[in-house]
């Protein structure tokens, strides 16, 4: 899925804007309103949105890439660089708070060696806490992509990630 | 399948399922959304292999079913007709239910819900369900989601016909009004002079959305409806876009919900097909098209104005209002925003009509409210009770009480917006008024339990952090507010706090509740205000101990839950 993102020694990026275009391509007599799913389409398709992307969709929507910029940086879902395989999102909500988050969210830090929000080296995982993903009778949970773990400790947190 | 054209042609269809259907068959309705995080996919498919391998497909069917409320005891099914309830089970169970239980009609007792060292094998007897009351989940966990056939034949899109054939839209809106139907999203506005405004609005075109960007953290009831009963709330929007004259719907939901996208994309799909959403419906002059839009992830989104902004494309900031959307809304038109929960409730009005939904709930509360049970309670999941139920109700009779020797010490109720309601509380009738007397909001419906241990200063700076980063900067007050009460309430959990730290607290609280530009700062301080108000010799032992060994560390002092 992430194949056609290498990073360079300087951590930028070689893009293939192939699927980009493809996407773009969907979208010729575009509205405003078709941003949001631009963006998403092409965080799904890149893992995240390539800088040059920002530019294939001013061109090809005519939407100022100060706007798209603004877009990009208000959601969360967005992301500018590049990002892991994985996605591993800690519950932050108040359940998983009062049972106990707090603890995950330390012991993946020191398994992933990273900070909240960002990328292992090896780029297999992205890690990041969220509000709430609507599964408070399992707290304390998390999901990796689309998956939820639930009812989790600490090591139990730390043992899902040797599945991915 | 077949075009329907006409109310006749729903009610035959209705009836030819109704003739297909097979009683005397052994229905496994096995959760497979909420579930789904403790291993319910796995066993779902267990069940097919074995009803495969045992050739017991005429006698015995699997469904996979949205969400049937006792969350705790995840993954559960329930088995009909004979109405046996089954929890925490594996895949290694499978063989067994089938050759006993299915087979033999025996009970196995493992699987059974207990309490107090008594097992339960049927649903009826499980004092989590029988004290509840169930119209916005009356299909939820009972039905495929997936399958419009299984919603038709409990009387699906019945409400919609009823009102295309025999109401005008001012009568489908009188009878929103006399029902007294309120706003579940937490405001409490009430739905039909929402929809009264909407429809006499000048327009040519008019938008309804149904707001589904269900953010709140600890509330998980409009995501059990999306993933259980989509069919419910489309028809809740068709009734709606009937009445104000709107031809086109947008559902909004939170990118953080796959299953309720994917469902409702099957569910609009299914509609599409039998001439349910599209042009013409039931051979009316009334059409109607629903989109779905994802989220993107913010929180303020679920602010009216600033989810018509993220629908437009823009960052999601709301604006002053008036204008109101029901004059000016999505593309300057007047638009109609209902959420959810709401939208589900509207065929029951309409099915069962004004005057029975009338006679649920409390003088100004009409009906019932789902409320997402969670924290420290032994039987997490979702409930769904009619206004003016006690607190008391809800925690210790269907919630079963509190998990290990622990005593009650708060209910959170409304998240980041609304406040705590400690044990003084308990016995009172939960209505919006009610709750809002003593300090916290109804709001969508989250209702987190804590134990004697919780640190009341802690949660009030748990939810400010979540307010801090979830404001979108657009308003002064809201931007340096909740941040500048951040500041304090972390150091004062840090014990680093001062005698004047309450006054400015206070003072704060009251500017970023009247300054603020939208509902996210108005209600950012309720957290901190109800803390106060309630437990004031916390936040005073804090800062007179000046040591942060006063408060441990939130997951330290907490117990492991119901396990």
């Amino acid at each position: 899925m992430h194949k056609s993102v290498t990073v360079n020694k300087e951590g930028t990026s070689d893009v293939d804007l192939a699927k980009c275009r493809a996407i773009l391509s969907k979208y010729n007599r575009s509205t405003p309103s078709d941003l949001i799913p631009i963006l998403q389409q092409i965080q799904d398709a890149y893992g995240y949105v390539p800088q040059t992307a920002l530019s294939e969709i001013t061109a090809g929507t005519r939407i100022p890439l100060s706007k798209i910029y603004g877009v990009v940086t208000f959601y969360s879902q967005f992301s500018l660089v590049p990002r892991g395989k994985h996605t591993i999102k800690v519950c932050t909500g108040t359940a998983c708070h009062i049972k106990g988050a707090t603890d995950i969210k330390k012991k993946l830090t020191e398994a992933l060696q990273i900070h909240e929000g960002e990328t292992t080296k090896d780029f297999k995982f992205t890690y990041e806490p969220v509000a709430c993903v609507g599964t408070c009778f399992l707290a304390p949970v998390m999901m990796i992509d689309n998956r939820y773990y639930g009812k989790l400790t600490a090591d139990k947190a730390e043992a899902t990630l040797k599945n991915y | 399948m077949k075009h329907l054209k006409s109310p006749e042609d729903l009610h035959k269809l209705r009836k030819s399922l109704e003739s297909k259907h097979r009683p005397d068959k052994v229905r496994i309705l096995i959760c497979t959304t909420g579930c789904r995080a403790l291993g319910a996919e796995e066993v779902y498919k267990a069940f097919k292999a074995e009803i495969a391998k045992q050739s017991l497909a005429d006698k015995v069917e699997i469904v996979d079913t949205g969400c049937q409320g006792l969350c705790a005891r995840a993954p559960v099914l329930t088995i009909e007709p004979m109405g046996i309830f089954y929890g925490r089970v594996l895949e290694t169970d499978v063989p067994d239910i089938i050759a006993k239980t299915v087979l033999k009609g025996e009970i196995i007792e493992r699987l059974c819900y207990a309490e107090a060292g008594k097992r339960t094998p049927y649903i009826k007897d499980v004092p989590f369900y029988n004290k509840q009351k169930k119209i916005v989940l009356r299909n939820c966990g009972s039905i495929n989601p997936k399958s419009i056939e299984e919603y038709i034949l409990r009387d699906g899109y019945a409400a919609i016909s009823k009102a295309l054939s025999t109401m005008t839209p001012d009568i489908v809106v009188a009878e929103m009004k006399n029902s007294g139907l309120r706003g579940r999203g937490g405001a409490g506005f009430p739905t039909g002079n929402k929809w009264e405004f909407v429809k006499n609005a000048t327009g040519d075109i008019k938008y309804l959305i149904c707001n589904g960007d269900e953010g709140d953290p600890g509330a998980f009831m409009d995501r059990a409806v999306l993933e259980g009963d989509p069919h419910s709330v489309l028809e809740g929007m068709l009734i709606g876009a009937y009445a104000i004259g709107a031809r086109k719907g947008i559902i909004y939901v939170r990118a953080e919900y796959p299953i309720a996208v994917e469902h409702l994309t099957i569910a609009i799909e299914q509609a599409k097909q039998l001439g349910l959403l599209g042009e013409n419906i039931l051979g009316s002059k009334f059409s109607f098209d629903v989109d779905i839009k994802m989220g993107a992830g913010a929180f303020v989104c679920g602010e009216e104005t600033a989810l018509i902004a993220s629908i437009e494309g823009k960052r999601g900031m709301p604006r002053p209002r008036p204008p109101f959307p029901a004059t000016s809304g999505l593309w300057g038109k007047p638009t109609n925003i209902n959420n959810v929960e709401t939208l589900a409730n509207v065929p029951i009005v309409i099915l069962q009509g004004s005057e029975y939904y009338k006679s649920i709930g409390t003088g100004s509360s009409k009906g019932t409210k789902i409320f997402a049970l969670a924290g420290n309670v032994k039987n997490t999941g979702l409930v769904e009770v009619p206004m003016g139920t006690t607190l008391r109700e809800i925690v210790f009779d269907i919630g079963g009480g509190i998990p290990g020797k622990k005593q009650f010490k708060a209910a959170q109720m409304g998240g980041p917006s609304g406040g705590c309601v400690p044990a003084q509380h308990l016995d009172l009738p939960i209505d919006y008024e009610t709750v809002k007397e003593v300090g916290a909001i109804m709001g969508s419906g989250g209702l987190i339990v804590m134990d004697d241990t919780a640190s009341m200063v802690e949660i009030a700076r748990y939810f400010m952090e979540f307010c801090q980063d979830e404001s979108c900067g657009k308003c002064v007050p809201c931007r340096v507010g909740t941040k500048r009460m951040l500041d304090i309430l972390t150091r004062i959990t840090e014990g680093k706090g001062e005698k004047e730290d309450l006054g400015l607290l206070k003072e704060l609280a009251e500017v970023t509740k009247t300054a603020s530009l939208c509902g996210l700062g108005q209600t950012a301080a309720n957290p901190v205000l109800s803390t106060i108000r309630y437990y004031l010799n916390e936040y005073e032992a804090l800062i007179n101990k000046k040591d942060a060994q006063a408060a441990p560390a939130q997951s330290a002092q907490l117990p492991q839950s119901a396990k």
